[in-house]
């Protein structure tokens, strides 16, 4: 194949099957591919057939299928199941183990879609892939560097989830939808004759049916032999004292209200989990205010690892409308950075994405502590 | 593009002569088999005829032949019909291996590095009550030999029926039923340039077995349902071929076959034929290449026109390796790096020198990408 194939990531959803027919339209040579992440029959507690929010599933792939047949594209199948086992679930259960309440999508982001999908498009002979993803990127001649822009549909906008991608990265890859609507997409999948035109959007994590973590955690549990016991523990207030019992710190979330099955005067919340004690710390809403926090692990999109302290948006979570902060480098590197809100924010939780922006501009990202 | 078709254990075209023996029988002669007036015996005399060949082509009587709807139902049949306690291997095709797990009394019988079956071992595994003895001919992804001569005398002398999945044998090497001592030998249609959905059982005279299938006395009561006359005539078509024409074929293709293994041993650093060391028929090539995963090997082959084969994936994509590369002791990763090229009637060596070089050129662009896949 030529140097200017290129492999579309197709979920069988709308948005890539509108990828795959708006290159194939514009003339360029498309390979239709999918990939298999997660077997959803594997833990059959929670398996169900009408779950939301599901990938993978064999509708999905006959979805995809069809849509590459209407298209007259070459079309794959792909499995890296092993992979986004050892690269995503495990993490994200991990996470949530040590009190923290991950975000699969960045960590598949960065370890499958833009890395192994990547490298298996490259080994089949496609120099570039295109996914359905609502981001921008251009590139910018007097920075010499790839930069990423929020979607002009700023509702669709996934750009909090893309925050660990590398410039090399960025440079092979293509968000044609980044620049449209979603009412466009739809259109032009009713105009392209793509027969997934009016199939839900996809909602929570792909692997999670019912978007229940919980009952997620549990099953896959029991089926590595792990007693769920071993997070049980107790609910105390702030200054220690215990006021009930919990069936496991990975039920519970920062911010989270619902659940903690304790009669108060005025509404409680999740402050923090404790996985070393076992403890799921409540308190009052305003206990869950922070004016600042640190942000690990950050990858640099737009500009360079900043020297000095740098104004802009932080995102700490993915419907969180950004809030001005200045950001300040506590690593040379410019891979970690103190981040002092301009206004206290609430539920900032560890284990959640931060995501700085200049306006739409995509700044970099990285793991609250 | 230009297509080449290296797959034809999985599936190979019908060819035109059986096309044409076909079509009538959808059209003109369309009559039902099994009907007293004239369109019945005009569509029973092909189907009578096509038994013959079939039968011709296993050296066996026409009245020892069981038409069914392809190999999976014709294994299914041995393996359900002979009740008791049955002993098979690890390396079945998914039509004996699956069904035999159905059963409640079941022994496999594992295989040697090189995919073959120990007579020894199978003849300790029998039981009392064991009824049946089923070992493939010829293996689909390693195209392994078994002794199935030696086989049939230990079920013999323990009075055991056997059975034989020779769906990958036909064609490729010749098969006289009695010489090899079968009871039972399930083939497929095609698998010889005839059409899908269409195989047959032989059963030899005077073995006992039940039905799968119930219905109307089809064929003598063994297999319940209308029979499939075009179907019948396109295997007949086909097993003539295997008569006349697949002895010299299977000569031109076992050159072919060694001409590609041996230059991508060659070319190629880290590869491996698995099974090599044991009798294998001539068209198959089983190729291990260290460090290289399949699936994108078969892909980038694919979209530069190569149709080749990586062991069992399914529809879905999901890669669980092969149940054979694993029985013969591979790692899953040596399983997952493994390809199967199966040539045909419609390769050529100058297909055969573009495969080579494709081969060589996807798994060295994949080698040059770090890191390794998982």
């Amino acid at each position: 194949m030529s140097e200017h194939t290129i492999a579309v990531a197709m979920s069988g959803g709308v948005d890539s099957s509108v990828v795959a027919g708006m290159l194939n339209r514009a003339g360029e040579r498309v390979i239709g591919m999918t990939m298999q992440l997660w077997n959803q029959k594997r833990l059959p507690d929670i398996a169900s057939d009408n779950a939301t929010g599901r990938c993978c599933s064999l509708d999905d792939v006959y979805d995809a299928r069809h849509v590459a047949q209407l298209l007259g594209i070459p079309y794959y199948v792909v499995n890296f199941e092993d992979r986004f086992e050892a690269q995503v679930v495990k993490p994200f259960i991990d996470e949530y183990l040590a009190g923290r309440t991950p975000i699969p999508c960045t960590l598949c982001n960065n370890f499958i879609k833009f890395d192994q999908f990547l490298e298996m498009a490259e080994g089949i002979g496609a120099r570039e892939i295109a996914t359905g993803h609502y981001a921008r990127i251009d590139w910018n001649g007097d920075s010499r560097r790839w930069e990423m822009r929020r979607s002009v549909d700023r509702s669709k906008d996934q750009t909090y989830f893309l925050c660990g991608l590398k410039q090399d990265q960025l440079a092979r890859t293509r968000f044609p939808l980044g620049a449209m609507e979603k009412t466009q997409v739809r259109e032009l999948a009713r105009e392209l004759g793509i027969p997934t035109a009016a199939k839900p959007d996809s909602q929570e994590i792909c692997f999670v049916p019912n978007g229940d973590y919980a009952g997620f955690i549990d099953s896959y549990f029991k089926e590595q032999g792990i007693a769920p016991t071993e997070t049980q523990g107790e609910i105390v207030t702030a200054d220690g004292k215990v006021v009930g019992e919990h069936a496991g710190v990975h039920h519970f979330t920062v911010g989270q209200r619902r659940g903690l099955g304790i009669a108060a005067a005025e509404p409680l919340y999740v402050i923090a989990t404790e996985p070393a004690s076992k403890r799921v710390v409540i308190g009052r809403n305003d206990d869950l205010l922070r004016a600042s926090m640190h942000v690990r692990e950050v990858n640099w999109i737009s500009i360079a690892a900043p020297s000095a302290p740098l104004r802009a948006e932080v995102k700490i979570r993915n419907k969180h409308a950004a809030a001005a902060a200045t950001l300040l480098p506590a690593a040379a590197d410019g891979t970690r950075i103190e981040v002092r809100f301009d206004e206290p924010q609430r539920a900032v939780t560890p284990g959640q994405g931060a995501v700085f922006y200049s306006g739409d501009l995509v700044l970099g990202g990285g793991w609250i502590e | 593009m230009t297509r080449f078709y290296f797959d034809h254990n999985a599936t190979t075209p019908v060819s035109p002569e059986v096309f044409q023996a076909m079509a009538p029988l959808m059209t003109t002669v369309f009559g039902n088999a099994s009907s007293i007036h004239q369109f019945g015996q005009e569509a029973r005399g092909e189907l009578d005829r096509a038994r013959r060949s079939v039968a011709a082509m296993l050296g066996a009587k026409a009245e020892e032949i069981v038409f069914t709807g392809g190999g999976t139902e014709a294994d299914n049949m041995a393996i359900f019909g002979a009740g008791g306690h049955v002993i098979t291997t690890t390396i079945e095709h998914p039509a004996v291996l699956q069904a035999a797990q159905q059963l409640p009394e079941v022994t496999f019988v594992k295989v040697d590095r090189q995919g073959l079956v120990d007579p020894q071992a199978v003849r300790a595994a029998i039981r009392p009550d064991t009824k049946l003895i089923s070992v493939m001919h010829v293996n689909n992804e390693l195209g392994v030999i078994q002794p199935l001569r030696e086989i049939a005398e230990i079920a013999h002398d323990a009075g055991v029926l056997f059975h034989s999945d020779g769906v990958q044998a036909m064609g490729k090497l010749p098969v006289n039923a009695g010489e090899l001592g079968v009871d039972l030998y399930s083939i497929s249609a095609h698998k010889i340039y005839g059409p899908k959905g269409m195989g047959a059982l032989y059963i030899r005279k005077g073995t006992e077995l039940r039905p799968l299938l119930y219905g109307g006395p089809h064929e003598r009561k063994m297999r319940a349902g209308t029979e499939n006359v075009p179907g019948a005539a396109g295997f007949g078509r086909a097993a003539e071929w295997v008569i006349a024409e697949s002895r010299a074929e299977a000569a031109r293709l076992s050159v072919l076959r060694d001409r590609l293994e041996q230059r991508i041993l060659t070319r190629v650093t880290g590869a491996h034929v698995n099974g090599s060391a044991a009798p294998r028929v001539g068209n198959t090539s089983n190729i291990r290449f260290d460090g290289i995963d399949s699936e994108p090997l078969l892909i980038g082959l694919d979209l530069k026109g190569f149709a080749v084969s990586s062991g069992s994936a399914c529809s879905s994509g999901a890669t669980e390796p092969s149940h054979v590369l694993a029985a013969i002791g591979l790692t899953r990763e040596q399983a997952r790096s493994s390809v199967r090229f199966s040539l045909g009637r419609s390769n050529t060596e100058a297909q055969v020198d573009a495969l080579i070089d494709a081969v060589v050129e996807v798994v060295s662009r994949l080698r040059k990408l770090a890191p390794a896949y998982v």
